[in-house]
């Protein structure tokens, strides 16, 4: 039975967050985490607003992570990531990385003048937004990064959210920061590798990460990595990196996209969609893709 | 107050055992999830290929590996099937958890 | 070193001489100054500090809980709706014990625009869990600030400094400016028990359940009420070193008054002038300028206050709905102290409207013709 064959991981096997949080069964977004933290390591402060992870992370007296956590409110995410970096600073701390780690309705809609900011100044932080397409953390409520056709409690079936999905990626190109990146928790070692990069660059770095999350998209707990691998493989959620607002680089090519389908068909808050709407879902993915690899030279 | 591995939840049982500002002072360790879940992974290790990927894809860091090969932790898993549905060799089960 | 200043670059000279570290500011008409005046510090580096160019007020306030947390002091300035849009981060601050010095410039709220002297702003944020100081001279305004940056770091309470708009803010007077060694000499660096750092990683103002908020705000509380000890104590420090001594109040030729005003701000001065005058005419006049307001200072204004014939609040701001500020505070600290003492509430100046020693004396005459308020607002100077 035992095999002389010694493991060879694919990631750091060091671990800087403990067993016993409180996210739900199949959670992305504690994937994300776990995955973040193998690339920053214990010289990180986090600034965490409302979201899920004000809460995965326990109650007080207690966390779950190693490093040390400041959290804020909503819309300040990138404001108070960019002041805890400059008091490290001027105590003398010139090494721990600040990172400003939020979900997407404290990036895309309440935290976006903030993050916008700091951009802009070019603060010196990384800020992470895990997306799992809707404020999950206050029951399921619709935000301006839910796509088109979902059901949210505030999208119900018959108001379908019918606006796309911001496109937060170009917003930050726009800004000309120094580094972006798309990643998602099935690539682990690719998003590993890109809060790695982003550690070692100055200015503003931003990584959009695609957290899938059963509880608000209806999915089965043990899709997660299969739906954020499919969102990947029919092109919803492209992978690629940007420096300055160009220089864009495709990182999972991805040859023959999957059908929309494929990816919907798992998830309970899409299931009301008629063919019609998922072809437009699979026309607007064609075009955007067809946008992507043009801009990146694929 | 040094953040400490607690085993046990904190009990804070007068003002002046309180630090001066809600801050961390143990771990999530106490919390043990496992009584979370309704079905639970056991991992066939004849037919395991080591290649880690379960432990790669556990949201809440509860299989470990040791002597090269991946373990449970049944004190905190949730049972969320993401390791059995990962699992390249299939070699995963979900399984009823005995009331 | 004497120079002639105004009242906002007092603060901004302030916030050099505390050496603050970390400033974060967004510009409002009347505390540009302030801020552009740092500014040119912080670009000479005659301060050595990092000065975040935010794109509002709540990131202002925001950035500087993060500098905070980290152990950097930290100093910001706005006004009027420049603090309202702090608003709830202003709770941060004082619940998350984060010692944040602020100027602000006591300025109308809107609609209409306007950009002169009320206090609404600041008082609408006196349950904040912020120290209040009322300033009525820019060298009070400088002693004030680095006052509050020791009183502030000893407590774990934030500040606000308040100015009048236009009256203080932008009136040049003679200011005494200390030296710096003599500043650090009274004022150490900041070096917080509990901050943020990677070599001892906690998480900071996570959830809180109802098994353990209650005491954390008992602890706030305790803190607060240590302050007007405190604030007395580190003001006959900085009078030993510097020969200038502020309190928690003014006492302006109180004693034996029949009538004694209750001012705050610029209004506090102005009120001087109209005791002197008052006293030429033969009433017995007196003033309390309440310089601190919170933590409400109740032994000396019940103590001066409770020996007078009769007390006149002057408020330069209104709770709508109910009374004037200040004077609801008074008579509850006096009620119950003080057998008797009538209590008169008078509201003047709101939006900038001219404060003058005849406001005064229209006060002491309507105060003095009866017994006992008729009543509880006596609004000065509305156009009827």
């Amino acid at each position: 039975m035992k095999k002389d064959k010694t493991m060879k991981l694919s990631l750091p096997i060091e671990e800087y967050m403990g067993p016993g949080h409180l996210a739900c069964q199949g959670c992305g977004a504690a994937l994300a985490m776990r995955f973040a933290l193998k690339a920053l390591g214990p010289k990180t402060a986090f600034c965490f607003p409302a979201c899920c992870w004000s809460v995965i992370d326990g109650p007080f007296p207690h966390s779950s992570l190693d490093v040390s956590i400041f959290h804020c409110a909503f819309e300040t995410a990138a404001a108070t990531a960019s002041g805890l970096k400059a008091g490290l600073e001027m105590v003398g701390d010139k090494e721990t990385t600040v990172v400003a780690w939020a979900g997407d309705g404290g990036t895309f809609d309440i935290g976006i003048q903030a993050l916008s900011g700091a951009a802009e100044r070019n603060e010196d932080i990384i800020y992470i937004c895990y997306d799992n397409e809707a404020y999950m953390n206050t029951g399921i409520q619709r935000s301006s990064a839910t796509p088109y056709g979902a059901w949210t409690t505030t999208t119900p079936v018959k108001h379908f959210k019918s606006r796309p999905k911001k496109d937060i990626d170009a917003i930050m190109a726009a800004h000309r920061i120094p580094y972006q990146a798309t990643a998602s928790i099935s690539y682990a070692e690719d998003l590993v590798k890109k809060v790695k990069k982003a550690k070692g660059i100055r200015g503003t770095r931003f990584l959009h990460i695609y957290a899938p999350c059963p509880a608000g998209w209806k999915s089965r707990p043990e899709d997660t990595i299969k739906l954020s691998r499919l969102a990947v493989q029919t092109g919803i959620f492209p992978i690629f990196e940007m420096e300055n607002g160009e220089n864009c680089v495709l990182n999972i090519k991805v040859k023959e996209r999957k059908p929309v389908k494929d990816y919907i068909r798992l998830q309970g808050r899409f299931r009301h969609l008629t063919e019609d709407e998922v072809q437009r879902i699979q026309d607007d993915v064609d075009a955007r893709w067809a946008r992507l690899t043009k801009m990146c030279g694929a | 107050m040094k953040k400490k591995k607690t085993l046990d939840r904190i009990v804070l049982a007068s003002e002046s055992e309180f630090p001066m500002m809600p801050m961390s002072l143990g771990t999530m360790h106490y919390n043990r999830t496992g009584a979370w879940r309704n079905i639970k992974p056991v991992i066939e290790l004849d037919k395991c290929i080591q290649c880690g990927i379960c432990w790669k894809f556990c949201p809440d860091v509860s299989i470990v590996i040791r002597d090269e090969y991946p373990v449970v932790d049944y004190d905190y898993c949730k049972g969320c099937g993401i390791c059995a549905e990962e699992c390249p060799s299939k070699c995963i089960a979900m399984v009823e958890e005995e009331k | 070193m004497k120079k002639v200043i105004m009242g906002n670059h007092a603060l901004s000279w302030g916030a050099q001489l505390g050496r603050a570290q970390v400033i974060a500011a967004y510009p409002i008409t009347p505390q540009t100054q302030v801020v552009e005046l740092l500014s040119e510090m912080c670009a000479s580096h005659s301060l050595d500090a990092k000065f975040i160019k935010v794109e509002s007020e709540h990131s202002a306030m925001a950035a500087l809980l993060g500098a905070s947390i980290a152990g950097a002091r930290t100093f910001t300035a706005t006004s009027s709706h420049g603090l309202a849009l702090m608003h709830e981060l202003l709770h941060w601050a004082a619940i998350g014990r984060l010692p944040v010095v602020m100027g602000n410039i006591n300025r109308a709220l809107a609609p209409g625009w306007s950009i002169w002297a009320d206090q609404n702003d600041s008082l609408s944020q006196r349950d904040t869990g912020w120290m209040q100081y009322y300033c009525a001279s820019n060298q009070e305004v400088l002693d004030t600030t680095i006052q509050a940056f020791k009183v502030s770091e000893a407590l774990a309470i934030p500040s606000m400094i308040m100015l009048d708009a236009f009256a203080l803010s932008h009136t040049y007077e003679v200011v005494d400016i200390p030296d710096q060694d003599k500043v650090d000499a009274y004022l150490p660096p900041f070096r917080p028990k509990l901050r943020l750092s990677s070599d001892d990683p906690h998480a900071f103002g996570g959830l809180t359940s109802p098994e353990h908020y209650f005491e954390l705000r008992y602890k706030q509380q305790k803190d607060m009420e240590r302050a007007p000890a405190l604030i007395e104590e580190t003001g006959k420090e900085y009078e030993k070193m510097f020969g200038r001594r502020l309190d928690l109040v003014e006492d302006y030729m109180c004693s034996g008054a029949e009538i004694v005003f209750i001012t705050s701000g610029t209004a506090g001065y102005t009120a001087r002038v109209a005791v002197d005058a008052l006293r030429q005419e033969g009433i017995k006049a007196g003033n309390l300028r309440m310089r601190v307001f919170r933590p409400f200072p109740f032994a000396i204004v019940r103590e001066i206050a409770g020996r007078a014939g009769r007390v006149a609040v002057v408020d330069r701001n209104l709770s709508w709905g109910c009374h004037g500020i200040f004077y609801q505070e008074v008579k509850s600290a006096l009620y119950g102290h003080t057998n008797g003492l009538p209590v008169f509430g008078y509201v003047a100046g709101l939006g900038g409207r001219d404060i003058t020693p005849q406001t005064f004396k229209d006060i002491a005459r309507d105060a003095l013709k009866r017994k006992l308020p008729a009543e509880e607002i006596v609004w000065i100077g509305v156009k009827r």
